[in-house]
């Protein structure tokens, strides 16, 4: 899909597919329009249903450790991803405006993985001082 | 000026695939995002730095849960609701959560009405949209009723480390603002819809300008934002 929106005329050609009249009046504008068939967006919004209930599921079988926190991350990314790719439209989008927004907030796992260390420091010297938890 | 600036992509040459492209798009006095309406790609920016805001409250969320000696609330517990006699877990947030994605899938159908011109449908679906996000509100704000009887307070709670508190009622707070702030202006757009001020180019209040059936998709990218914040929340704050 990102080599088909990697240029403007690859994108064109692609919304051409879809509706005539929006490719035409695109040209015109020079800004595309997002237009899809409507069972696209009806088989995403069950997959997101799905989805969140496979995630309740986890929490309501009480299922713990690594197993609990890897299934909540897959199914978090994945009901993501179907929600800016699809919804937000962004698959179709042109590929400097999707790192431009995508690649940012990814750098914020840098962050994270500062504030882990940083918090497992304070939680050894809160030990250290005040003893194990109460 | 702004026609004369515009790079018309019909007119632009074809551009390599992948970070050669990219870097072509960005280089020499040009607007970056090509066929991408300035409307759309500022409130990808702006969903950006609200991006960052809210990665920062889950941030110190968990640094807080990290650095903590007391153990953690179990939100399993916390969250519980007392149906028929027993008790479910988390059911509560489990029925928001299909609301907000119920809401993001009409606001997506709308945003497909609008470009087809259809204004009954898309100002329907948009109202529906609303609506749901209401109900959310409606939802959240019982939740935050029960927890303050139960005693949760930002600065400590019957049942674990006193950083919960101050978490819940920030993170969903914040949360609910947004959706909030969505659900009213989902009805100023969808009564200019309803109106035809899409159709007849009446200029808008504020800006004087005016308004296309993107409008509505600008609208919806906001909306899905406030659904897409929740999925993480919902994983980090209630199931973690």
């Amino acid at each position: 899909m990102a080599e088909a929106t990697a240029n403007g005329l690859g994108q064109h050609a692609l919304h051409a597919a879809h509706a005539p009249d929006a490719a035409t009046a695109a040209v015109a504008h020079a800004e595309v329009h997002q237009e899809h068939p409507i069972k696209l967006y009806l088989v995403v919004w069950a997959w997101l249903f799905i989805l969140s209930t496979c995630s309740y599921l986890v929490d309501y079988f009480g299922i713990h450790g690594y197993l609990r926190w890897s299934l909540i991350l897959i199914f978090m990314m994945l009901k993501a991803g179907l929600i800016v790719a699809v919804f937000m439209h962004m698959a179709w989008e042109r590929l400097a405006m999707m790192y431009a927004i995508i690649l940012p907030p990814i750098l914020v796992l840098v962050f994270v993985t500062m504030m882990v260390f940083e918090a497992d420091y304070t939680l050894l010297t809160r030990i250290a001082f005040f003893g194990p938890g109460p | 000026m702004a026609e004369t600036t515009m790079t018309h992509t019909s007119q632009m040459e074809p551009r390599p695939a992948g970070w050669r492209g990219i870097a072509a798009d960005w280089a020499s006095d040009q607007r970056a995002f090509k066929n991408v309406s300035w409307g759309k790609a500022m409130m990808w920016i702006f969903l950006l730095s609200d991006t960052f805001i809210f990665g920062c409250f889950l941030l110190s969320y968990m640094t807080a849960r990290i650095s903590t000696r007391v153990p953690w609330p179990n939100p399993s517990e916390v969250f519980a609701l007392r149906i028929g006699g027993s008790e479910i877990p988390l059911i509560l947030i489990a029925i928001m959560t299909f609301v907000l994605i119920s809401s993001s899938g009409t606001m997506a159908m709308a945003v497909n009405f609008g470009y087809r011109r259809d204004r009954r449908k898309t100002a329907i679906l948009m109202l529906l949209t609303a609506a749901l996000g209401a109900t959310f509100v409606g939802m959240q704000a019982f939740e935050w009723t029960k927890l303050i009887t139960e005693g949760v307070r930002p600065w400590g709670n019957p049942w674990g480390a006193a950083q919960f508190g101050s978490c819940f009622f920030m993170i969903t707070g914040f949360h609910g603002t947004h959706v909030t702030i969505g659900v009213i202006f989902l009805i100023i757009v969808a009564r200019k819809v309803w109106r035809g001020d899409f159709d007849t180019g009446r200029p808008g209040y504020f800006t004087s300008r005016r308004g296309r059936y993107e409008n509505v998709e600008i609208m919806g990218l906001y909306w899905h934002f406030v659904d897409l914040v929740w999925v993480f929340i919902f994983a980090f704050f209630y199931l973690w």
